[in-house]
């Protein structure tokens, strides 16, 4: 892959050789960049937003960690009640799951366009981004309404107070992520989407695929799994 | 400057490029291979459920792909592959953590026999 530093990488060439310029650079101000942005670029090199996203994530990792265990330690021991093998429709969440997918594309091309500075692209595909999203959580919607009709509540048994937890944290997830995602889109009429707010969006996207890379757990052990019974 | 002056400042302008949105280029293409090998292998993962005969190996067979769906999402598009590797290492703690924690708790129900 071919990889681009931009303008920082040609300060860096024409500025290191001079006295205090490691001091400048590491600070997040380059000498000759051209802008007096402020970046927050701590000693890992990593701009410390971006540091942050990935800290969080790591612990939601955790933190769903948690309730996927819950859910594979109490499967099979419903007393009563519905049963996954009677509720679960794995086709429906197959195309759910294709939906939320594609929504992830959608947003690393966002993310891609803004890079670019391709605005009106990365207005579209965060759009479209929102759009999958909101169609995931339709789906949900749906199932829940289903679930319900049939018997599973919260409380009926073990099955529907795993599945609801653990299915309910994510649409929460996928819920605040759309609702970031509309913030930004909102946001980028009044002050662009280019490669200035390429970082707010990446952190976003950062957010959004991780929510994506959850549901591909869950997919796989709760949804195709529940067929071995 | 010594060459580990040189590296920490090259890693801040990095990091301030990234800031900046200057990021690593990827193509568009790859992103839609990934996107189109993502729906494959879903299609994939709701056909291998309806064939009695994988039964018996089913759940690593689910596994491994995934596995592979997650490692694409995190390699491509969370751009781990490309990224610094500290990012993959705290990911990584998370994951091992959490991988932990589902050990643990196993061992917990086994033992008590639930």
């Amino acid at each position: 892959m071919a990889e681009h530093h931009g303008s920082g990488a040609h300060a860096l060439q024409g500025s290191a050789r001079g006295p205090g310029a490691a001091h400048a650079l590491a600070v997040g101000h380059p000498q000759g960049a051209g802008h007096h942005a402020h970046s927050e670029v701590g000693v890992t090199g990593v701009d410390n937003r971006k540091l942050g996203m990935w800290l969080f994530l790591a612990s939601e990792c955790m933190f769903f960690g948690a309730f996927i265990v819950a859910y594979i330690a109490y499967q099979g021991k419903s007393l009563s009640g519905p049963t996954p093998e009677e509720l679960l429709n794995i086709p429906l969440t197959s195309l759910s799951t294709f939906v939320l997918l594609m929504s992830s594309l959608a947003m690393v091309l966002a993310v891609q366009a803004a890079q670019q500075d391709r605005q009106a692209d990365a207005r579209k595909w965060l759009l479209a981004t929102a759009l999958l999203g909101l169609g995931f959580l339709g789906f949900q919607a749906y199932e829940y309404t289903h679930f319900i009709h049939a018997g599973l509540t919260l409380s009926v048994n073990l099955f529907g107070t795993t599945f609801y937890t653990l299915t309910g944290l994510h649409g929460l997830h996928v819920t605040i992520g759309v609702g970031w995602l509309l913030a930004l889109f909102l946001r980028s009429l009044k002050v662009g989407l280019g490669r200035a707010q390429a970082l707010s969006l990446e952190l976003a996207g950062l957010y959004w695929h991780f929510v994506d890379v959850v549901w591909i757990v869950i997919f796989t052990l709760v949804y195709l799994m529940s067929v071995l019974g | 400057m010594n060459e580990r002056e040189l590296a920490r400042a090259h890693g801040a302008v990095r990091g301030h490029a990234e800031a900046h949105g200057e990021a690593h280029v990827v193509p568009t293409s790859t992103y839609l291979k990934v996107g189109l090998v993502l729906a494959v292998i879903t299609a994939v993962e709701f056909g291998v459920v309806y064939v009695p005969a994988l039964k018996p190996v089913l759940i690593p067979l689910l596994l491994i792909l995934s596995g592979a769906k997650f490692a694409l999402v995190a390699g491509f598009f969370m751009h781990l592959k490309f990224d610094r590797w500290v990012l993959a290492g705290f990911f990584a703690a998370g994951l091992i953590l959490a991988l932990g924690t589902y050990l643990g708790l196993g061992a917990i129900f086994a033992h008590r026999g639930g």
